[in-house]
């Protein structure tokens, strides 16, 4: 390419959490890294400060913080056969549109996913017999390990914690399990860096009726942090003011994790830091050995083109244009489901999600009193925490009480049953419902199956040419059944707790559509593993088919825990970016013989 | 125009005059450089090496008191100059000061470079005072040979400069600059106090010499000189306000102890108060850098010098009806990061319960963060350089003023009442936005 600029040792693409935390790790290690981010630089006072991250028409109902899909959209299918059509307005995908990405707008769910979701095939396996797991698989379900151990995970886990802030408390630490935390997760060796958020009203009814029914209640962990923290970057984030304004919205005080309020003010003041934003990564350059890559090719906003050479390629986009970027440099074998060939864009699952409603006649509920990660879960029905012998499934789900927010457009359509939704009937409704509504989230886990992946679509391509990527997914019956089953406990729950006029929403009862998801938690399509045969990266996010690219992302999932990916991915890029200064600059070449 | 564009533009001004009567004001005792013989008149600087690792390093720190790169490192390159200074007489150009024989100072000798940093005769003319030789006149020989040291290390960068290429007839005659010296410049080296200790003798040679600290602190008469008299009692430079920094209890550091003017200087905020503006470039490029001896020693002189006369008036009473509106607004608009009492958040955002920086007569700051908004020096120790938004769109004239009457006259403070009018002057000048007015929803 005739444009050329100098040669770096670490190229990023896409500067959100993975990115930051990634540049963050090999800046300090001396390395010297270029950063290139599609979207444009955002500051928390110039672009979303107090005064203005509340404009819920602007970021929420009109989502001016999310990658426009005259940029770049997907198209979509439910299975092999059908034609895919391209999705044309705001749905399931939250593509980040500036420095920062996702996680910039996120919600704030700060989980670790739990040491089962890591080890779907063997635990399975172990707790319920070989035949078990042969038999899901003979289902179709994708059951595969991820090459890493949580207990492997746990150091760049906490790492992550400490970066973000994370408020919580410990429900097993150093083997003592620990009440009031979360008694399921995997051990952890110290507590939160801030404590967990207080209660609203509806989290204090929610735990609790969890607790008179036996069940072990605890504060999710979140990235709106409970009081004022130094990271060990040295950035100072403030205490999370309640507001409510968080996912969909940048946060105006500094209290929300991302990368502008954790890592971003440490990592550009380093020498050997640069981004470059408002510029596009095109795809990668293949070195003629096949086994590295040279580079990557750009364009900028203005349609420059040129070329970044690097010894080394760190693809840390969102999920779904990771697993693009890697088709269109023709790094691995697109995955095929009639003959199982191929790892790039195997493995796609979902997050399956349901809700349940309520109301309670005559309650205070102040849902502007609010936290994007403010909320009361029970784990018991999440994962292999529960036995599943004599269960047509595998999987759970997290079962949450939760105050996230109390936006007035949003929650418009949050009435009794039997309302107009228009005119004075509608108006008397909300001012009342507003008030006396509760909710309660199922967030479940979700198995790859052999039909569902991610590839190139044959017929529509974006703004440069390229081929769009285009997703083939429907709900399998596992997680239809699991479901199906944690709803029902949900709905046990406000029953119990003495909601009214109770409903609720199984997304998997339909076929899955992008328009009508209450998640945005998209995964795999270059999922790590210890095979080569079934993955498109090694344990440490190396791909097997080009040395010097790694790659981090919810892309790197092999299936999905019942939680925020968020934490996980940020964990992730930590251990990638250790494996690539501390073992591959000094030896470059596969971190693991395939 | 920034704070030192400002104070040259008000120097020039000086000139206007001087320029008329400094042809017979001859004062040869400001251009007496003879102190200076000390330094070799034989070695260039591009020619000369030392291997003395210790007065390089020694001559690093002098350059950090001195806060050279803040003028002359712009986007040539490190001490390659190109920084303009616009002034109503045309524009100054900061020089290229690297070794450079063509288009730095690489040809100066250290005797030539002695003259230029104390007595402002450079190697083309006469410097102009933008040019803080009036404090570096202080410097002592020692400091200057280690700096000569340090100069000698850098890297030589082609970079031509014509520095007053853009000054009109007659501010391009350096000559001028001679009468202005022989009324405001005092060409003698520092002279400590015998009656203090060593302790505050280093302090006062830091803040007057290298640090010139006066520049900004300090007010300035019609010609552009320093008014003695109110030596550091706080002056306007470009539409910031740099505060009294005296033992002045009210509006000074008589108030603040000496370990937290010191954290200050160091950090960019002493817990309470953080600098922000021209004050947020000198922490980052200059007083960061300063080791906690001498930041102590600076923090010991300055709560020496003789404060003005400014006092707490009696605080607006929080019964105002004005007070009471203006409480809400606060804790509305302001109180998610100064906190509902406003104690702020440390390291991050300042607190304005006890924070006199805030109290001044002068209202110029907390008038401008809320019109344009500001943003926190950022340090080694704390990186964060949080942002204060603008609140233009949201709040008028009188909003701001309300409520920066409120925060200047609430827990335990006590400050002068702002008016709306001067909130809207400061408005115009700083080409801040209107108040968004919203129309009224069309009736059907």
């Amino acid at each position: 390419m005739a444009n050329t600029r100098p040669k770096a040792d670490v190229v990023i693409v896409g500067l959100g959490w993975a990115g930051s935390v990634m540049a963050e790790e090999l800046t300090r290690a001396g390395l010297n890294v270029l950063a290139i981010e599609r979207g444009a630089w955002r500051d928390t006072s110039t672009d979303f400060p107090p005064a203005v991250d509340p404009d819920e028409l602007r970021w929420h109902t009109r989502r001016k913080l999310l990658q426009p899909m005259s940029v770049e959209t997907t198209t979509f299918r439910n299975r092999s056969g059908q034609t895919a059509a391209p999705v044309r307005n705001w749905s399931a995908y939250q593509f980040g549109w500036n420095v920062g990405g996702a996680g910039t707008h996120w919600a704030g769910m700060s989980w670790r996913f739990t040491p089962w979701d890591f080890e779907v095939a063997s635990q399975t396996a172990d707790r319920y017999g070989a035949s078990r797991l042969a038999g899901l698989r003979d289902d179709g379900l994708l059951l595969q390990d991820w090459g890493v151990t949580y207990q492997e995970m746990e150091a760049d886990y906490d790492r992550f914690e400490r970066i973000a802030g994370t408020s919580g408390k410990a429900g097993y630490l150093n083997g003592e399990k620990v009440p009031g935390g979360n008694v399921f997760e995997g051990m952890r060796k110290r507590e939160y860096p801030t404590p967990p958020l207080k209660d609203t009203h509806w989290m204090s009814i929610y735990r609790e009726t969890t607790q008179s029914m036996g069940y072990n209640p605890f504060t999710i962990p979140a990235g709106n942090i409970s009081q004022a923290y130094v990271n060990p970057l040295g950035v100072t984030m403030g205490p999370c003011t309640y507001c409510g304004f968080c996912d969909f919205h940048g946060c105006g005080n500094f209290s929300k994790s991302s990368p502008q309020a954790c890592v971003l003010p440490a990592l550009m003041r380093r020498p050997n830091f640069t981004v470059l934003t408002e510029t596009e990564v095109l795809h990668a350059v293949k070195h003629e050995d096949g086994k590295t890559v040279t580079g990557v090719n750009c364009v900028t906003r203005d349609g420059e083109t040129f070329f970044q050479p690097a010894d080394i390629v760190c693809i840390t986009a969102y999920q779904m244009d990771n697993v693009r970027l890697m088709l269109l440099s023709q790094i691995g074998e697109q995955y095929d489901p009639a003959t199982m060939r191929g790892t790039i864009g195997r493995n796609y699952n979902y997050q399956t999600c349901a809700s349940v409603s309520g109301f309670f006649s005559g309650a205070k509920m102040n849902p502007f009193i609010g936290g994007g990660a403010l909320g009361v879960q029970i784990d018991d029905f999440n994962g292999d925490n529960f036995d599943h012998s004599d269960l047509d499934f595998i999987g759970g789900a997290g079962i949450m009480g939760y105050s996230t927010n109390g936006r007035p457009i949003q929650n418009m359509n949050g009435l009794r049953p039997g309302h107009k939704r228009w005119g004075s009937d509608w108006k008397q409704a909300y001012a009342r419902d507003y008030q006396e509504a509760a909710n309660i989230f199922v967030q479940g886990t979700s198995m790859p199956t052999r039909g569902a992946y991610l590839s190139l679509d044959p017929n529509y391509k974006d703004r440069h040419g390229q081929p769009l990527l285009s997703l083939t997914f429907d709900w399998n019956e596992n997680d239809r059944k699991m479901a199906a089953w944690t709803t029902q406990k949900a709905t046990q729950t406000m029953q119990e707790a003495g909601g009214e006029a109770i409903s609720s929403d199984n997304q998997a009862a339909e076929s899955w559509n992008p328009y009508k998801q209450h998640s945005s938690h998209t995964i795999a399509g270059l999922e790590m593993g210890a095979d080569p045969t079934t993955s498109a990266l090694n344990p440490y996010l190396q791909s097997w088919d080009c040395h010097n690219v790694f790659s981090v992302g919810a892309s790197a999932f092999p299936n999905n825990g019942g939680y925020n990916p968020t934490l996980t991915v940020g964990a992730l890029a930590i251990r990638a970016a250790r494996a690539i200064h501390q073992t591959y600059v000094n030896n470059p070449g596969p971190l693991v013989e395939a | 125009m920034s704070a030192i564009q400002h104070i040259a533009f008000r120097i020039t001004a000086g000139v206007v005059v001087l320029a008329l009567i400094g042809g017979g004001g001859w004062a040869w005792k400001t251009l007496n450089t003879s102190r200076s013989a000390v330094a070799d008149d034989q070695v260039t600087l591009a020619e000369f090496t030392t291997d003395d690792e210790d007065a390089i390093a020694r001559g690093n720190y002098i350059m950090r008191l001195g806060d050279c790169a803040a003028c002359h490192t712009r986007d040539a390159g490190e001490f390659a100059g190109g920084y303009q200074v616009g002034t109503p007489f045309g524009t100054l150009v900061s020089s290229n000061i690297t070794p450079d024989p063509d288009t730095g100072i690489g040809t100066m000798t250290e005797r030539d470079f002695f003259n230029a940093m104390r007595h402002g005769q450079g190697s083309k003319g006469m410097l102009y005072p933008a040019m803080p030789y009036t404090d570096y006149a202080k410097l002592t020989d020692q400091d200057m040979h280690d700096l000569w040291a340090y100069m000698s290390t850098l890297t030589p960068i082609s970079h031509n400069v014509d520095e007053d290429a853009g000054m009109s007839f007659p501010f391009n005659i350096r000559l001028a600059m001679a009468g202005w010296n022989a009324l405001f410049f005092d060409n003698s080296g520092f002279t400590p106090d015998d009656t203090q200790s060593p302790q505050w003798n280093r302090g006062a040679y830091i803040v007057e010499g290298p640090g010139h600290c006066s520049a900004c602190h300090t007010p300035r008469n019609a010609l552009g000189g320093e008014i003695a008299s109110r030596h550091m009692q706080g002056a306007v430079v470009d539409g910031w306000f740099a505060p009294e920094i005296t033992s002045n209890p009210h509006v000074g550091l008589g108030d603040t102890p000496t370990e937290d003017v010191a954290r200050y200087l160091k950090t960019g905020s002493d817990g309470v108060a953080f600098a922000a503006g021209p004050m947020a470039e000198a922490v980052e490029d200059s007083t960061q850098y300063m080791t906690q001896d001498d930041l102590l020693a600076v923090a010991q002189y300055l709560k020496s010098l003789p404060g003005s006369p400014a006092v707490a008036p009696a605080p607006i009473p929080a019964s105002d009806t004005a007070m009471q509106a203006a409480a809400q607004s606060y804790e509305v608009n302001c109180s998610a990061c100064h906190g509902l009492s406003g104690e702020g958040i440390k390291a991050l955002a300042p607190g304005f319960a006890g924070n006199h920086a805030l109290l001044s007569e002068n209202a110029t700051n907390p008038i401008r963060a809320v019109l344009v908004g500001a943003r926190a020096a950022h340090s080694h120790m704390l990186p964060t350089g949080a942002g204060m938004p603008s609140f233009a769109w949201k709040m008028d004239d009188q909003d701001i003023a309300d409520v920066l009457n409120y925060i200047r006259n609430s827990w335990g403070n006590a400050a002068e009442p702002i008016g709306a009018a001067q909130v809207s002057e400061a408005r115009a000048t700083l080409g801040a936005r209107d108040k968004i007015i919203w129309s009224e929803a069309p009736s059907r």
